[in-house]
């Protein structure tokens, strides 16, 4: 069967990929809703490295997805099961090694095809299924796997003290991590810091907000978690070192293009522990559909979930991502070509 | 009932560059028609497939879908007739036997050298009928098309607004196609090959879907040599 690939071939510029599926050990998925990360805002803007362009282009585009069942040569779904899709394909499994930073371990939309086919043909275990799930929240599971993940892993390796933690960002990062934070430690202030007011009015549910100029020279937090990312990676990392305690966890989670300097000197005297944290993987995929599957935290999600219109055409997909440049939070679409 | 009509009655007699009728040609790694079962396979919404073969290439066919280890139980094969209506034909009378004469049959029919026909096409096609009983996909017109009496000088040159070009699926209610195939007079229905133009003909409105322009009919070397290079595999020279 031929597939159609919708593959980003320089910045701005989409074209059609034809290819055979081999479906054998494969199950066959139908994409229903994407949703847009700044990962691929950056390809599609050409704002990486020319060189990285020009290794990884021509590739398909988006890795938050839900979509549906078509056939299953590995009989694990029915036909038409609603299905989330786990980009990360992972290498040789070791002990004590998360799957999502495996060196072997591939990523779908990073070097690889990503989500934006007719079809996408996976391996069983890159599926997680769900059913009472809104599909444009679904479509962001990927998203809220990254928060899940990065939360597991704070968990694993921050000491007991967490009276306040602090989420610096305002973000669509930042506000999944704080459900995330919020659903798990109930007895935790969490607190979030940010540049933008009206992004800030949107964490309802956290027990305090401030505006980087207005956080009070003795605000202390146990640990921190880092949801900045570009040029504002270096400010956030070294407020975040100046508030927080000793012996804290900093998880760091903002991408940046350039390399950040770090005051070294209070990050040692402090003892502090750094996490670096990206991407996910199926236990984190199915954590996150847990919480998802929680109506309260369903619905938690939904004031930063934009919903273009559906996407028929390649003009269709230079549209979305147009649309998204001007979206404070998360865009998300149908995939209806 | 919704059924699935794959014409694949030819045998080839424009390729020119083998004896076997070109829906069996391999495109990438499968004949060309497995690419089109296939994609029809993927659409939940047909209760069955009819693929209308000329009867010495039957066996054959049934070969490559054991091969290709296609769901048997979705999939009916039927001698082609000696045209395409003739062979759409045959699919609606087997349809008639196997499953009744029922009004609310309808059929996507579709060429089998059309390999990348979307799964968005079929779908919309199925609603469509449904709803109106008969429609046909097309695509917008790009170059402008002329028309001649004698095919030496241009007789006129319609608005290219107007023009479509005409792919497949088409897709009719059952008993609709049939009586009205059946109420033709031998000379019309030898200038009436396009199933969609026995409707207009008498009158039946016929709904366009939007096709894509990479739905492209294999019918000479030039298409098959596009088409491979379409999935990115090496020209035949």
């Amino acid at each position: 069967m031929i597939n159609y690939i919708y593959q980003l071939v320089s910045p701005g510029i989409f074209s059609i990929k034809y290819s055979d599926i081999d479906s054998s050990n494969k199950v066959i998925v139908r994409p229903k809703y994407m949703s847009i990360c700044h990962a691929d805002q950056r390809y599609y803007l050409g704002q990486r490295d020319a060189n990285i362009l020009r290794k990884k282009l021509p590739m398909a585009l988006i890795h938050e997805c839900c979509g549906e069942v078509l056939s299953d040569k590995t009989n694990t779904f029915k036909k038409g099961q609603k299905v989330v899709m786990i980009p990360n394909v992972p290498g040789k499994m070791r002990k004590g090694i998360f799957e999502n930073y495996l060196q072997d371990s591939r990523f779908l939309s990073s070097g690889y095809d990503g989500f934006m086919r007719e079809f996408v043909e996976l391996a069983s275990d890159r599926l997680v299924m769900f059913e009472d799930i809104d599909e444009r929240v679904a479509a962001i599971s990927e998203f809220v796997s990254v928060g899940v993940h990065a939360v597991n892993r704070f968990n694993l390796e921050s000491h007991c003290y967490k009276d306040t933690i602090a989420i610096f960002g305002d973000g669509s990062l930042s506000y999944v991590v704080s459900c995330v934070l919020k659903s798990i430690y109930k007895d935790t202030k969490v607190v979030v810091v940010g540049k933008n007011i009206n992004k800030l009015s949107y964490f309802s549910f956290v027990d305090q907000t401030y505006t980087l100029d207005r956080l009070p020279h003795d605000f202390k937090m146990d640990h921190a978690f880092e949801c900045v990312g570009s040029s504002g990676s270096y400010y956030a990392i070294n407020d975040i070192i100046r508030h927080i305690k000793p012996q804290g966890t900093v998880v760091l989670m903002g991408v940046s293009e350039n390399e950040v300097p770090v005051n070294t000197r209070d990050l040692l005297e402090k003892g502090l522990n750094l996490i670096g944290c990206s991407r996910s993987g199926r236990e984190d995929f199915k954590k996150a559909i847990n919480l998802m599957s929680n109506k309260e935290f369903c619905n938690r999600l939904k004031p930063i979930i934009y919903e273009d219109m559906p996407v028929r055409n390649i003009e269709d997909i230079n549209r979305v991502f147009s649309t998204d440049l001007n979206t404070m939070f998360k865009t998300v679409f149908e995939w209806k070509v | 009932m919704i059924f699935g009509a794959i014409l694949a009655g030819g045998v080839g007699t424009r390729m020119n560059i083998s004896q076997m009728p070109k829906q069996f040609l391999p495109l990438g790694d499968k004949p060309i028609v497995i690419h089109t079962i296939e994609k029809f396979l993927m659409c939940s919404r047909f209760d069955k497939i009819y693929v209308g073969v000329n009867p010495e290439w039957k066996l054959y066919m049934k070969d490559l879908i054991d091969q290709y280890n296609l769901d048997k139980d979705l999939i009916i094969i039927v001698d082609g007739g000696t045209d395409r209506n003739g062979t759409i034909i045959n699919i609606l009378e087997s349809i008639k036997y196997d499953f009744g004469d029922r009004d609310d049959h309808v059929i996507i029919t579709h060429d089998s050298v059309r390999p990348f026909v979307t799964l968005r096409i079929i779908e919309d096609n199925i609603t469509s009928v449904l709803r109106t009983g008969a429609c046909d996909t097309v695509v917008a017109a790009t170059d402008t098309i002329v028309t001649s009496e004698d095919g030496k000088v241009i007789s006129s040159i319609p608005n290219r607004t107007n023009m479509y070009q005409g792919q497949t699926p088409q897709s009719f209610r059952v008993n609709l196609l049939y009586d009205l195939y059946n109420d033709l007079k031998e000379e019309e229905r030898e200038t009436l090959t396009d199933a969609c133009k026995i409707c207009v003909f008498r009158g039946y409105p016929v709904e366009m879907i939007k096709g894509e322009v990479s739905n492209i009919k294999i019918t000479t070397v030039s298409d098959y040599k596009i088409a491979i290079a379409m999935v990115g595999g090496k020209g035949l020279d």
